[in-house]
């Protein structure tokens, strides 16, 4: 009996692990692992039996011309488009969740609305992505802004900041709200040179918590030891 | 983002500071008068007293169609002349210009209410000013989309000046459709037969609503400078950071 | 538990702002329902008996057209500035995400419409029984128009099509609201039909649309984003 009620208790809390502050589910060892993927966008082939394995700690960095499908695999990934063929699995993580819930995406876009203040937007991802309540919350928003350097600028509405710093803010985002499994499309543009060794930094920190980073690139992140996915006309594979 | 150049708006807010307080005094002092010869003025044998809605009513009326000058006149400043405050000028008569034509909806519906039976008719004059009110409100409403000041003052002011060419269309094709439906009204609101010791309190009257227009003109002017200094500062700071 | 209701109300407070602070805010809809209002008798004419017969139709023609026509942005600006793919990836089911953000909408744009409709009503001199009766059916019906039009707003960001698309797809939907809406309201004022059978019709088309709105959105979002 207690070891079914252990059992039944272990499986509540791991669903509603992200509910608690600090805690990231998926401490153990992760593995993002995508088997045979293909993808079709508006009718048209971007890339096919593209194979990857990246666990915690190891970043991957995707390589490619553009057009080759980065921001595709990227987005697949998150969940946000389907794959035409194949599939992603996730092991070590919180089995609940799909990759997407537990994954931060960082695209193309910043997304911010320039009617509210920097704090009312980062409030905003920090109470919805991770439900935390106020007035946890602030202490949250407040840290993520510090780091990328944006801790006097809260009270500002979001429409005056400068393409560098809405990055910034993305990148805020990440560091508010924890999630294991952190998906970048080109991260470092609009980025001076300091905010690109904050962000490196950042990463290198994430990595060292057991993190899993997929970032696509055309210049070097400074993170060591990243193995790297090369899409292109012929098959991919690491 | 050019800083705005602070030479005329600063001597202007000093012009403002010094005449604003003579402007309010002038202000209270005509609306005495005038109020007081509006009740000091004899009924209307077949209206009786509500005819002294008029005093408000019609004055109102003059001031609804006047600021739209005003701000034609600034549209025409921000447009040709490149005024640096003439766009100041214009989005500040826009919500007293809605508002005095608010009051000449409601008192004009009030006025009509023993007369008529219902709230509204759809008279011709009325129904004009209610067109006026509708423009009035869409003008607020163009300002108040559109963030960067220089930009909404540029479109505010093309469709203040389209507006003001339309206005006379719309006034006659408003009378030739009201004509077209009903019979010549027996009401006439305040036709051209007044006697003279009614006008001379509606002449105070309007007078006294255009000093007031004066004076919340400046006032909400002065503000609005304030509030632009306000944003520049936030967005240099911004961008220092 | 908390942290859903948490995020919802996040996500709530967040429209409801931006819906206030941006461009006159919940005025624009109203805004257009009075100009709506005022075109009617400049087409038919100020004859007040026949604007008295027709004034809960006006009322009810100018709410839907307002609140169709604002709904179109609904998802657009959060498509446009990438927020869409975050919300997605959060941990609130989407049906409930399309249900908040519709009632957020309801509360800024369709809410005021029905404060307004007494005042309009005035014009097209309605007695005050037919004032308030059309406010209580315009109040029960706004939800069911609004629910239904997030289906049109989530197709129009996955088609990526603006303009008349959106409405021309949604309006036959708001047929049968519209028909009990306009009922109601006259059985209210008086007549052979009692208030309670097209009332009660109305208060099920919105639960029924309720449901079936965000469902049919959400399902839009998720698998129309390429």
């Amino acid at each position: 009996m207690p070891a079914g009620l252990a059992a039944k208790t272990a499986r509540i809390t791991a669903k509603h692990a992200w509910i608690m502050p600090g805690a990231t589910p998926g401490t153990a060892v992760m593995e993002l692992e995508g088997t045979d993927l293909g993808c079709v966008r508006g009718g048209r082939r971007v890339f096919s039996g593209v194979n990857f394995t990246v666990v915690s700690s190891k970043p991957m960095v995707l390589t490619g011309a553009n057009g080759a499908g980065k921001s595709s695999l990227l987005r697949l990934i998150a969940g946000l488009i389907r794959p035409a063929e194949g599939a992603v699995a996730l092991t070590g993580g919180d089995a609940e969740l799909s990759v997407g819930e537990q994954a931060h995406y960082v695209g193309h876009l910043d997304p911010l609305k320039p009617a509210l203040t920097v704090t009312e937007n980062l409030t905003f991802w920090v109470r919805f992505l991770n439900g935390r309540a106020p007035p946890g919350d602030a202490s949250a928003v407040e840290s993520g802004l510090d780091a990328v350097g944006l801790g006097e600028l809260g009270h500002l509405p979001a429409g005056y900041l400068s393409a560098g710093q809405r990055r910034r803010l993305s990148l805020a985002r990440m560091l508010a709200v924890p999630r294991p499994i952190w998906l970048l499309d080109e991260p470092t543009t609009a980025l001076d040179a300091a905010s690109q060794e904050r962000l490196g930094r950042v990463m290198q920190a994430h990595l060292d918590g057991g993190g899993i980073i997929l970032a696509a690139t055309h210049g070097p992140l400074g993170l060591d030891g990243a193995q790297e996915l090369r899409l292109g006309p012929k098959v991919a594979g690491p | 983002m050019a800083l705005i150049d602070l030479a005329n708006p600063t001597r202007f807010l000093a012009l403002v500071e010094r005449v604003l307080p003579w402007l309010v005094a002038a202000t209270v002092l005509a609306f005495a008068i005038g109020l007081r010869g509006a009740f000091l003025a004899p009924d209307d044998y077949q209206q009786g007293a509500t005819v002294k809605i008029m005093y408000i009513h019609v004055p109102n009326a003059w001031l609804s169609m006047a600021v739209w000058g005003v701000m034609s006149l600034a549209a025409l400043g921000t447009l040709v002349w490149r005024h640096p405050l003439a766009d100041v000028a214009a989005k500040c008569a826009a919500p007293l210009g809605a508002s005095f034509t608010f009051l000449a909806l409601v008192t004009g519906s009030l006025w009509g209410r023993p007369m008529w039976g219902t709230y509204w008719v759809w008279d011709a004059r009325l129904t004009s000013v209610l067109v006026l009110f509708l423009m009035y409100l869409g003008l607020i409403a163009l300002w108040r989309t559109i963030d960067d000041p220089a930009r909404a003052g540029r479109a505010a002011a093309i469709l203040t000046l389209v507006g003001a060419v339309n206005l006379p269309v719309i006034r006659f094709s408003v009378d030739w459709w009201n004509t077209l439906h009903q019979p010549a009204s027996v009401f006439r609101m305040g036709g051209p037969t007044i006697d003279v010791s009614l006008l001379i309190p509606l002449f105070v009257m309007g007078i006294a609503f255009t000093l007031l227009f004066l004076t919340l003109h400046l006032a909400a002017m002065r503000n609005e400078i304030m509030r632009r200094r306000v944003r520049t500062l936030l967005l240099t700071q911004a961008e220092r950071a | 538990m908390t942290a859903i209701i948490t995020a919802l109300a996040a996500l709530f407070t967040r429209d409801a702002r931006i819906a206030i602070r941006i461009g006159g805010g919940a005025m624009i809809g109203v805004l257009f329902f009075l100009t709506v209002v005022t075109l009617v008798p400049f087409a038919i004419g100020p004859d007040l008996a026949l604007l008295r017969r027709i004034g809960p139709a006006i009322l009810w023609l100018g709410a839907l057209l307002a609140s169709l026509l604002t709904l179109d942005r609904l998802f657009a600006s959060d498509h446009e500035d990438g927020s869409l793919d975050l919300i997605l990836m959060g941990r609130i089911p989407m049906e409930i995400v399309v249900l908040t953000k519709a009632v957020a909408h309801w509360v800024t744009t369709g809410l005021p419409l029905v404060v307004a409709s007494p005042i309009l009503g005035l014009f097209l001199n309605l007695e005050p029984v037919a004032l308030g009766s059309t406010a209580l059916t315009l109040l029960v019906g706004t939800p069911a128009l609004t629910f239904i039009g997030v289906v049109g707003a989530a197709l129009a960001v996955a088609l990526r099509r603006g303009g008349l698309l959106m409405p021309v797809m949604v309006l036959p939907m708001t047929i049968p609201v519209l028909i009990f809406g306009v009922a109601a309201t006259n059985a209210g004022v008086g007549g052979t039909v009692p208030f309670a059978t097209p009332f009660t019709i109305l208060c099920a088309l919105t639960l029924m649309s309720a449901v079936i709105g965000p469902f049919a959105a959400a399902a839009t979002l998720r698998h129309g984003m390429e």
